[in-house]
């Protein structure tokens, strides 16, 4: 049996069954850790307790990085495979991944006003992540434009892999221009240069949120299976009964 | 504004927004999952699970006239 066998509808449906509580649980009890300590957290010695909007607009900006990354694997799993589940994956990130990305610019925006004097500024860190928003937001579009859900699949697809050219964009924007964003201080050579009492709270919301991230894709991806079964069947009885 | 508004602001936008993220997935879960038991209640089944019903009443799969398919192309 190969692994696309293992990876059918049917078995997602009762692998996913069994798991969504216990990652439902999981999901809520590291949340509620990681934001207890992050309350419990230091202040910083620049940004003082504004720092705290750190907790969750980091997790936001990666898993919002993740998701995009997610469906581009997945288009890969549309376009080459044509695998129903690839596709069924990819349409049900889009929505998740959009909240993440534009709760990333809100909390960067509300962070951004005390700390720069400024919401906002086209600055390529604060810009590309936009796009990745407007990149959510235009596949969901497509999806919705396009009938035939098999054209629309690989549509979307399509546009994700071309879009994925922004996922690089958005984390070594940094880098490569002289922005306002501060550099990477978490993921980068070196090791990170947050101090550890505020960085293991940093980490276990990441970890929260991705749980979070995980568990509301398995619950969108279970939605989109049942709501192919329904358009077929309700495809199935119309032909019957013209029949 | 002082900072503690900041802070309260992109908690409380966050919490709302996934809330209502979590909510819109659970409430578009319940309408599939009633809608297709709804059109199971009206006897549109799936080839699938016919033929699931039919073995259980002890016929074979093979003479059901809506015998399984080998692997689902689509769900």
């Amino acid at each position: 049996m190969g692994i696309l066998d293992l990876a059918n509808p049917i078995r997602f449906l009762s692998l996913s069954a069994r798991l969504l509580p216990w990652l439902a649980g999981l999901t809520a009890l590291t949340l509620a850790v990681g934001l207890a300590l992050a309350f419990r957290a230091p202040a910083d010695y620049q940004q003082g307790e504004t720092v705290k909007i750190m907790y969750i607009h980091v997790p936001f900006a990666w898993l919002a990085m993740f998701g995009y990354t997610m469906m581009a694997a997945s288009s890969l799993g549309i376009l080459v495979w044509r695998h129903p589940l690839a596709d069924v994956a990819h349409k049900a990130a889009a929505p998740i991944g959009a909240t993440f990305a534009a709760l990333c610019l809100i909390t960067g925006s509300l962070w951004g006003r005390p700390m720069w004097g400024t919401y906002w500024v086209w600055d390529a860190r604060l810009t590309s992540m936009l796009v990745l928003l407007l990149l959510y937001l235009g596949l969901m579009a497509l999806r919705s434009a396009i009938e035939d859900p098999n054209r629309a699949g690989r549509a979307a697809a399509i546009l994700t892999l071309v879009g994925f050219i922004n996922v690089p964009i958005v984390k070594f924007s940094v880098d490569w221009w002289n922005t306002l964003h501060q550099p990477a201080s978490v993921f980068r050579m070196g090791g990170p240069t947050i101090e550890a009492s505020l960085l293991w709270p940093l980490l276990i919301c990441a970890f929260g949120f991705t749980l979070l991230f995980v568990t509301l894709h398995m619950l969108g991806m279970r939605t989109e299976i049942l709501r192919r079964r329904v358009q077929a069947l309700e495809a199935r009885a119309a032909a019957e009964a013209m029949a | 504004m002082d900072h503690l508004t900041f802070i309260a602001a992109s908690y409380a936008v966050s919490f709302l927004a996934l809330a209502l993220l979590v909510l819109w997935l659970v409430l578009d879960n319940r309408a599939q999952r009633r809608a297709l038991d709804d059109l199971e209640a009206r006897g549109v089944r799936r080839r699938a699970a016919a033929a699931n019903d039919a073995a259980a009443r002890g016929a074979s799969p093979a003479a059901s006239p809506l015998p399984a398919p080998k692997r689902e192309a689509r769900p």
